[in-house]
């Protein structure tokens, strides 16, 4: 099942809505490159909130997503992990030391805004 | 006395005949179902039993009941009755109910089957007999099914309850926006440092924390498990969105964590419950003033 | 430690695997277990059988309810994820923290472990591998 993927002005938004695929993944991290790409996005909000589990898979999935739109000059947070989801990725030694994340989308928002600095002047 | 058909089926002893006698029983069942059931409510009464609830309201879940059993005789299968059991132990458990209670009106209804029993067949012992043969193993099960149900759900119950006490013994608390803080006081185990954790990221969620002071002051030592379990939960708090900062953190557990290896690197220590506050605040502080001086930025285009 | 029947679920693709810990999240829900163990049980669940999908092709996931007369008394989901796969070659290595193989951070049976109460795995190259987790509901 493809995730949708939304703009917000230099933001994408992406909510993950159920439990992802070997093909899933792959789709969302060509869309999100191809987005990215094309609108020239600053940053990207990964919403994971609807998923009850993280395994290793989707932890590294997501790490790789976000280690490939960062070469695109697009920072990816991954907001939304549960209470539970959060506890179980540090047992199974999931640290994501490496990913930035926030709460949820509007924290995830706010993160990327202070980011991003003041303005350039061109385009 | 017995007749002819009686001499037939009696000498049999076959399954057929034991599910014969039992569509008897179920016959005798329903078409008594009035009267029984006024019976066993009248009993269950004079027995002082099921105090907490109104006579109505006695009347109505033995009338359930009753129902209920005539139907595990009728088909055999249990499940109706163990919905029905636990939906009853759900239900009246808060209102005080005891298991002897419990106990005492199943085993009354059988008294009362048992009794109109021997009433109707009372001429017949040799039938009589077999009727009671083909009821008894149904009404132990049903007994069986009915206390167990209730048994387990007063269990669960319990548990609950200590669950609950354990929470409300170590809060967690919210003192400023966006900052909780965790006091923890006295000698942690795995099991209650597990506990905290789980409270803490829940609390994260509702409270929408950026900050979280964790004071150990009051902790007199900690092993590796809880040694380990401090430092998961920074890292999950961190997944969260939450900083920490620990502080109180003495001497001697320094020094534990530091031999059992763990990196005091990624653990942001202050010295004091005020001193981390105070850092709490400029976290915070230092976020606001950045998110405010880009809004004025864009302002000025 | 008594069991009921087991429940058979087939792991040939990754929907499967979230079946099957679906699946048991609903059992374990069923006997009581903790919202936070309901989860650590699903992930070490969608731990194991991704790799069933990922190296053996296919599998299966066996999930039943385990009952330990104590003290304490107690009951647990019992999950048995089986193929007859490659095999792990240097189990020793593999349940070290820190492995890698397969281009990724491993098979994550470090991690699986710490999730359960017990954890017993079996395999050998060529014969399939065999992994067993517990997960019991907490002591009163």
């Amino acid at each position: 099942m493809a995730v949708p993927i939304l703009k917000q002005g230099p933001f994408l938004i992406a909510s993950i809505q159920a439990a992802l695929t070997d093909t899933d993944v792959l789709q969302l991290r060509d869309d999100v490159m191809s987005q990215v790409t094309r609108h020239r996005s600053r940053g990207i909000i990964v919403d994971v909130t609807a998923l009850d589990v993280m395994d290793s898979f989707v932890s590294r999935s997501l790490r790789g997503i976000a280690m490939m739109t960062r070469l695109r000059g697009a920072e990816t947070v991954i907001v939304g992990i549960q209470p539970e989801v959060a506890f179980a990725m540090v047992q199974l030694g999931m640290n994501f030391e490496d990913v930035q994340t926030a709460l949820d989308l509007e924290e995830g928002l706010a993160l990327l805004q202070t980011q991003e600095g003041p303005a350039d002047g061109g385009s | 006395m017995a007749d002819p058909t009686d001499a037939a089926s009696s000498s049999d002893g076959s399954p057929e005949t034991s599910a014969d006698l039992l569509k008897e029983l179920v016959t005798h069942l329903s078409a008594n179902r009035t009267n029984l059931r006024q019976e066993w409510a009248r009993r269950i009464g004079e027995a002082r039993l099921l105090t907490a609830l109104t006579p109505e309201e006695i009347f109505n879940e033995a009338t359930s009941v009753y129902d209920n059993y005539v139907e595990v005789l009728e088909t055999g299968s249990v499940k109706a009755l163990q919905d029905y059991a636990r939906n009853l132990s759900e239900r009246i458990i808060p209102r005080g109910v005891e298991t002897d209670e419990v106990l005492g009106i199943v085993l009354l209804l059988r008294d009362v089957l048992a009794r109109s029993l021997f009433q109707k067949y009372q001429t017949d012992f040799d039938y009589l007999n077999q009727v009671l043969d083909a009821y008894e193993p149904a009404a132990n099960r049903i007994a069986n099914t009915v206390a167990i149900n209730f048994v387990q759900e007063r269990e669960r119950v319990i548990r609950q309850q200590q669950e609950a006490i354990r929470e409300l013994s170590t809060p967690v608390l919210q003192v400023r926006e966006r900052l909780l803080i965790l006091p923890i006081i006295g000698v942690l185990d795995g099991q209650r440092a597990r506990q905290l954790t789980e409270q803490l990221l829940r609390g994260i969620r509702t409270n929408r924390a950026k900050v979280v002071v964790i004071d150990i002051t009051g902790v007199p030592t900690i092993d590796s498990t809880v040694a380990n379990h401090l430092v998961q939960t920074v890292d999950a708090s961190r997944l969260m969105g939450a900083s920490v900062i620990i502080t109180g953190l003495s001497p001697e557990i320094a020094q534990t964590l530091v031999t059992l290896g763990v990196e005091l690197g990624k653990v942001n220590a202050v010295g004091d419950l005020q001193g981390g506050i105070e850092e709490a605040e400029r976290i915070l502080g230092y976020q606001v003033s950045l998110g405010s001086d880009s809004i004025e930025d864009s302002q000025l285009r | 430690m008594a069991a009921e029947p087991e429940e058979r679920i087939a792991i040939e693709s990754d929907n499967d695997v979230v079946t099957a810990r679906q699946r048991a999240r609903e059992l374990a829900a069923g006997l009581d277990l903790t919202s936070t163990d309901q989860t650590l049980l699903a992930t070490a669940i969608s731990e194991v059988a991704r790799n069933i999908t990922t190296y053996a092709v296919r599998g299966e996931v066996l999930l039943s309810i385990v009952r330990d007369a104590g003290p304490p008394v107690r009951e647990g989901i019992r999950v048995v994820a089986r193929d007859k796969g490659p095999g792990i070659a240097d189990l020793e290595l593999a349940m070290q923290d820190g492995y890698t193989s397969g281009g990724g951070l491993g098979l994550g049976l470090p991690g699986a472990r710490r999730l359960v109460d017990e954890f017993d795995i079996e395999t050998a190259p060529s014969a399939g591998t065999t992994v067993t987790l517990v997960k019991w509901s907490r002591a009163r």
